[in-house]
């Protein structure tokens, strides 16, 4: 098994903001680094180079980030480019996004710089979460930084090309964090996502070609770049290469964000960063193991599995953005996975039918299933209407209010059950387990 | 989905400051020509800071106005947000995180004590001053269970609290005081409690140096910069050439070859050929001392001179348009006799002038006397400025001479 990440190899080394955040102490950290160098290579080989470090999206559904930069018209046509980069960070457990906003600001510019260069984007938004206020001021103040140090702007960086970086921010709907719908939120609109084909790198931000990516996928790009794909791929499995921030919370001793490679297994994570599950590992009952979107983990597979795209995919769930969410075995898992639904109910954003009835229609059953007041066979009925919300919507919102759903029914079946039994023979329908 | 409707209740008269008007037309200047209705949400956030931390339908319709939208298009966004409040809010306005996460460590009881402290959601408090709403993630899961607190001033986050931890900080708040944002159980941030178990020593925690960039021996006109974490300042170039590097000192640079460099080098600019800017940047700020002396200088500029010109010889008055030699007499009599006198006036004085010279009533105005005396003003400094420095430049050259006269009267 490899060895824990090294601080030398972290990339967002003032994560806690435990230093300045500014452009100098950015820079002595290693930001803005012959960034004028990695321009004058050109467009191709920064495409090339991101293609092949296998940098996976980090904003849920992993997609290649090269790859989807590489979607992007190659040359200009009449239509500018737009790079627009989604900090509208709003999925329940995950929590780094924010943590790059207001302590790393500069690689986040820089990658904006690099990725716009390499996608002959003129103009870049960032579209930060509307609740972040000190997070977008001190981006804004660091955003002013870079154009007083001709960092970007005209001649960014000495390299010729002409950039112009914004920041934008939303008003508090989860729903923007789905790229479309970002989009009609950046025009002004109610954000609502659009049917895809056509996609963003097609028609996207005021019908110009666009490319939407994570904070922490543009983040990483120019570390990438600067220090090799070498050094980067020797981190993580195949396919899952690189590093990455992990959100811990719920009942551990010690909730945290923590930089580590990918591939790390869920319980060394656990127990070396975030002072292992309150009351012992033994203690643990179930983990989500990338955000509220994807469907729990039981502890028997949390014993071993690693953190992954692939490994979680294989495991019936998800990486997400890797925020991990612990529960231990006093938690009333029902409620917990009901509280969720009834969060999806609220942030669905009302254009499909099947979200928008079948959201409110989940929470509804799973609160009675909370207090036991059901049939046993509505448990299957209740998975049927998820396989039914599942895949038929225009974005992935009726699918991530789905599987948690699912995850609970296929691993804690037994327990939905014995509280409808209690019930019927007027016992609690939940008592906490004794520690 | 929540459905959200506009208050019953609407006030007869709404507007917002200047300063949210400029604010506003900042955002617009962000998008594309033709694009402005993309400032809609920073605007009606605006708007809602500057009220009352709500949004009467004036203010909608006023947002459509400004950004030139259909009423329909603004209500529309207006309700489907959820951090703009559509009724009134307490003063300070709670906002409670009771996703998951939170939920998991204890948002609960923060309801509780809320509910008994405030009364139900969405209800202000006896005095007006407190309300509350349970709100979905807020997305500071590590750091749960959290409320963030909108107020006039701030809209800061509460972070790993405790029912009585809270009512700490909204009795502080009440109390008019300005309880500490962020952690109240001593953390930083987001580290693990206790100090970070990571990034613990000082940065840099690795010398980053690039690898080699396949093209770069192919562009021998490669110039970057370096940041040398040392000197705290860009050099150019350094570290792929080692003869570029020599030419860091700036004594062997080109330029400065052959030259007298005992005062202190002339070119030690941090960002030598620094590229220009595409748009605005911040202003530049000026230092304390530098703040001290221009308002020292502001204060000492008299509107009027009652002595006779005390402050130096006086300026040509009849250079501003609009001044002829009988008015620069009447204005002289008066104790007018400088362009920086004049540049300084403001509304105000302008009327006070006036009003003792009593010779030219809208003249000043109409002639745009004090725009033009402050244009001259900067003339003239900026002439005075040349001189100063060409004089120095004489003295140095003799002093330069002194000493190896000196030297050659000893030998």
């Amino acid at each position: 098994m490899a060895d824990l990440l090294q601080d030398k190899d972290r990339i967002f080394t003032n994560l806690y903001g435990l230093q300045d955040w500014s452009l100098d102490a950015a820079r002595d950290r290693g930001a803005w680094l012959g960034t004028e160098a990695i321009l004058s290579q050109g467009r191709d080989w920064i495409i090339d180079q991101v293609k092949s470090s296998g940098l996976r999206g980090r904003g849920g559904a992993g997609f290649p980030t090269g790859l989807k930069w590489s979607f992007m018209p190659k040359e200009v046509g009449v239509r500018p480019h737009y790079l627009v980069v989604n900090a509208d960070e709003s999925e329940p457990g995950s929590c780094k996004d924010r943590d790059m906003l207001r302590h790393e600001p500069h690689l986040l510019i820089e990658g904006c710089l690099v990725a716009s260069f390499a996608m002959q984007a003129k103009a870049c938004y960032i579209y930060v979460r509307g609740e972040y206020i000190l997070e977008r001021q001190r981006l804004q103040a660091a955003i002013d930084e870079a154009y007083a140090a001709g960092l970007v702007g005209k001649n960014a960086c000495g390299s010729g090309w002409d950039f112009d970086i914004y920041m934008h921010h939303g008003a508090g709907a989860y729903i923007c964090g789905e790229e479309t719908a970002l989009l009609e939120s950046l025009e002004g609109k109610k954000g609502q996502p659009r049917l895809k084909p056509p996609f963003p790198a097609g028609a996207g931000l005021y019908g110009c070609p666009t490319t939407v990516n994570n904070v922490e996928s543009i983040a990483v790009v120019p570390t990438i770049l600067r220090r090799g794909v070498e050094w980067w791929t020797q981190f993580g499995r195949d396919n899952n290469k690189g590093t990455k921030v992990f959100s811990i919370s719920g009942h551990v001793n010690k909730p945290c964000n923590v930089e580590e490679s990918l591939s790390i297994p869920m319980k060394k994570l656990i127990e070396t960063y975030a002072g292992g599950v309150r009351g012992g590992w033994d203690n643990l009952k179930c983990v989500i193991p990338g955000g509220s979107s994807v469907p729990l983990l039981p502890k028997e597979i949390c014993d071993t599995v690693l953190m992954d795209f692939d490994a979680l995919r294989e495991n019936q769930s998800g990486l997400g953005t890797a925020a991990m969410i612990v529960m231990d075995k006093s938690t009333d898992v029902v409620k917990a996975i009901a509280r969720i639904s009834y969060f999806y109910k609220h942030e669905s954003c009302g254009q499909c039918t099947p979200c928008r009835e079948g959201t409110g229609w989940m929470w509804r059953v799973m609160e009675r299933m909370v207090r036991g007041e059901a049939e046993t066979s509505e448990i299957d009925m209740l998975l049927d209407v998820t396989k039914q919300v599942e895949g038929h919507t225009i974005c992935a919102l009726g699918d991530a209010a789905a599987w948690p759903i699912q995850g609970l029914i296929r691993h804690f079946r037994h327990e939905i059950e014995e509280r409808i039994d209690n019930y019927r023979v007027n016992k609690p329908v939940f008592v906490e387990a004794a520690e | 989905m929540s459905a959200r409707r506009l208050a019953i209740r609407q006030p007869d008269e709404f507007s917002i400051s200047a300063k949210a008007k400029a604010e506003i037309e900042k955002w617009v200047a962000k998008y594309p020509e033709g694009r402005q209705r993309s400032a809609l949400i920073p605007a009606l956030w605006i708007v809602q800071k500057d009220g009352d931390g709500w949004l009467p339908e004036k203010a909608l319709r006023l947002v459509g106005d400004m950004l030139g939208m259909a009423y329909i298009r603004v209500y529309e966004v207006a309700t489907f947000y959820t951090m703009f409040n559509l009724k009134p809010v307490g003063t300070h306005f709670i906002q409670l995180c009771g996703t998951t996460p939170c939920w998991l460590r204890g948002s609960d009881e923060l309801k509780a004590m809320l509910k008994a402290k405030i009364g139900p959601q969405n209800t202000l408090s006896e005095d007006g001053k407190l309300s509350w709403l349970e709100v979905e993630c807020l997305g500071s899961c590590a750091n749960a269970p959290m409320v963030q607190i909108s107020n006039a001033e701030s809209d800061h986050y509460y972070e790993d609290l405790t029912a009585e931890s809270l009512e700490n900080v909204l009795d502080e708040l009440v109390a008019g005081k300005e309880p500490k944002p962020g952690s109240q159980s001593g953390r930083h941030t987001s580290e693990p409690e206790g100090g970070p178990l990571t990034l613990k020593g000082q940065a840099p925690y690795h010398t980053t140096k690039m690898v080699q960039l396949p093209n770069a021996d192919k562009k021998t006109s490669l110039n970057y910069y370096e940041w040398d974490p040392k000197e705290r300042r860009a050099t150019r170039g350094g570290w792929v050439d080692p003869e570029l590097k020599a030419s860091q000192d700036p004594k062997k640079r080109g330029d400065n070859v052959g030259k007298d460099l005992s005062e202190g080098l002339v070119d030690d600019e941090p960002f030598a050929g620094k590229p220009a800017r595409a748009s605005k940047s911040a202003p530049k700020r000026m230092t304390k001392d530098e703040t001290e002396a221009k308002a020292k200088q502001k204060k000492d500029i008299q509107l009027l001179y009652e002595d006779g010109p005390t402050d130096g010889p006086k300026d040509d008055l009849k250079k501003i348009k609009g001044i002829g030699p009988a008015f620069e007499r009447d204005l002289n009599e008066k104790g007018v006799y400088y362009y920086r006198q004049i540049g300084a006036w403001k509304a105000a004085d302008v009327k006070q002038v006036e009003e003792t010279v009593k010779k030219f009533p809208g003249r000043i105005k109409r002639d745009g006397w004090v725009k033009q005396a402050k244009a001259l003003d900067r003339d003239l400094k900026a002439a005075e400025k040349k001189a100063a420095k060409s004089q120095t430049a004489d003295k140095k050259k003799t002093s330069a001479k002194k000493p190896t006269a000196k030297k050659k009267g000893k030998a």
